[in-house]
């Protein structure tokens, strides 16, 4: 019985535990890509160096703005050539008649401040243009934010379906116990009393049962981490193995211990009132 | 000790068991509860220690007002209140010793307390030599006596018995009524439903007759007055 116990919450948590780990990564990317997320301002052509000048600080006016930096035409170009590869060797031509404008990079604290303070910055005088991947931007968000959310509703039913499956296999125990509980009851025991054994008991069982996840979790993230093949993407950013699984651990011995004895407390409630 | 008011109860499937008790037991008394299967007598009973709560009414016991207590308050209702069933209830892996000091140590009893007292139970109900035997190793009347031996053990003030002597027959029986007796000498309350004739109409004690959840006879050295 005890076996089948331990066996529901080592199910449960290799599910929940690399759960954690894809949500947590996932998180992580989330976060790191949406650093990554900037305003182009584009200069008018026409702009001479103080208006330029004058775009810069009322760019920096705006409160949700964290860093404003200047890109003259020549870096634009430069950038774009080297972004380009082999086939920018074409675009140097235009080294002699720069068609591109001159640039600030602005980034701001939140980045979801983006789309609110893009147009801002657009009406400002001699601004061109305000490129920002909008589409991409807006997806970008409402994806994370699916992703968070979904993530949180499968942990959560799944910690209370493990619950459910202990509390079942526990009160299978506790009826072969029935008669002791009643006895107990009977002579005067207090339910603090006749719930301690119980208490430890599903504390025990979270433990153990926590034990072949941790070892799963551990070695699994250690060769995903130094898989290769993943290192190519250069955007996928694995959180760091240490101290990130060990974190992990524990919340996934938390988890177990928490199950084990909520399961093993909720499965003698029923015999508790006689 | 013992104060029922106007205490009536109908279980929640629509069965009504008590219809109107009044009853009032001293301290010290010996009564016993006779009355048709089904007429309400052990719903009486468990009214006393709280197995069961009254529809509606009243009960004191020991001094204390029960019909309100709080569930947390139960147990150290059920202290002072020893209580023995026809079919014993021991847990059948523990010793004779086991089974006895077991109702001590739920009240967190020190060891050696434990067992001063359980020892003298024991010798009290005579299984002094029995105390390593485990329940399976005993007749009945003897597992009744170790069952007696854990409702006294913690000295309570009133001891209900529900047909203690119903699996025994009956030169045994008169064992165990012989202890009850002993332990009613003592001052304890002893409140016993029975459906034994010979034992009412023999030991002669207070009788309560309750058919259909009514009192219908409360006399004093009473007959058993059904036919058995």
């Amino acid at each position: 019985m005890t076996v089948a116990s331990v066996g529901a919450v080592t199910t449960t948590l290799v599910l929940v535990g690399a759960f954690l780990a894809l949500m947590m990564n996932l998180n992580h990317i989330a976060t790191n890509l949406e650093k990554d997320v900037e305003i182009k301002v584009l200069v008018e052509l026409t702009a001479d160096e103080q208006q330029i000048e004058a775009i810069g600080d009322e760019i920096r006016k705006i409160p949700e703005v964290a860093s404003v930096n200047f890109s003259s035409k020549e870096e634009e170009l430069d950038s774009l050539i080297s972004s380009m590869g082999d086939e920018g060797d074409i675009w140097q031509l235009y080294e002699q008649d720069n068609p591109l404008n001159h640039a600030y990079v602005v980034k701001t604290e939140d980045p979801t401040d983006t789309m609110k303070i893009a147009p801002q910055i657009g009406r400002i005088d001699n601004v061109n243009d305000v490129v920002y991947g909008q589409e991409a931007v807006q997806n970008l968000f409402r994806f994370n934010d699916y992703a968070r959310n979904i993530g949180l509703v499968l942990i959560i039913g799944l910690v209370f379906t493990a619950i459910f499956l202990i509390s079942n296999t526990i009160k299978i125990t506790i009826l072969a116990r029935k008669k002791e509980i009643g006895i107990m009851k009977l002579v005067g025991a207090t339910n603090g009393f006749i719930r301690w054994p119980f208490f430890v008991e599903g504390l025990l069982l979270g433990v153990f049962g926590s034990i072949l996840p941790i070892a799963v979790i551990v070695s699994g993230y250690y060769f995903l981490e130094q898989n290769v093949a993943l290192k190519q993407f250069s955007f996928v950013e694995l959180l760091p193995f240490n101290p990130f699984v060990w974190q992990l651990s524990l919340i996934i011995l938390a988890i177990g211990a928490g199950i084990g004895v909520w399961g093993s407390l909720m499965s003698i409630r029923k015999f508790l009132k006689v | 000790m013992i104060e029922m008011q106007g205490v009536y109860k109908t279980y929640s499937n629509g069965v009504t068991a008590l219809n109107g008790i009044d009853v009032m037991i001293e301290q010290g008394d010996f009564a016993y509860i006779v009355g048709p299967s089904g007429a309400g007598k052990s719903t009486f009973i468990k009214l006393m220690f709280r197995e069961e709560q009254p529809t509606k009414g009243s009960i004191i016991i020991n001094n204390k007002d029960i019909t309100n207590m709080k569930w947390k308050q139960v147990p150290y209702l059920r202290r002072d209140i020893g209580v023995v069933y026809q079919d014993f209830k021991l847990l059948p892996k523990l010793s004779v010793y086991e089974n006895i000091a077991f109702a001590l140590e739920v009240i967190e009893e020190s060891p050696k307390n434990i067992r001063r007292r359980v020892m003298q139970v024991l010798d009290l109900v005579g299984l002094k030599n029995k105390a390593r035997f485990i329940p399976d190793e005993l007749s009945g009347g003897e597992q009744q006596r170790v069952a007696i031996a854990r409702a006294i053990v913690n000295h309570p003030k009133l001891l209900i018995a529900d047909e203690p002597t119903g699996n025994l027959d009956p030169d045994t029986s008169w064992d165990i009524m012989q202890i009850l007796e002993e332990i009613n000498d003592g001052g304890t309350t002893i409140i016993m439903a029975t459906h034994s004739k010979d034992i009412v109409n023999t030991i002669k004690k207070r009788v309560i007759a309750i058919e259909s959840g009514l009192i219908v006879r409360d006399e004093h050295r009473g007959e058993y007055g059904y036919e058995a």
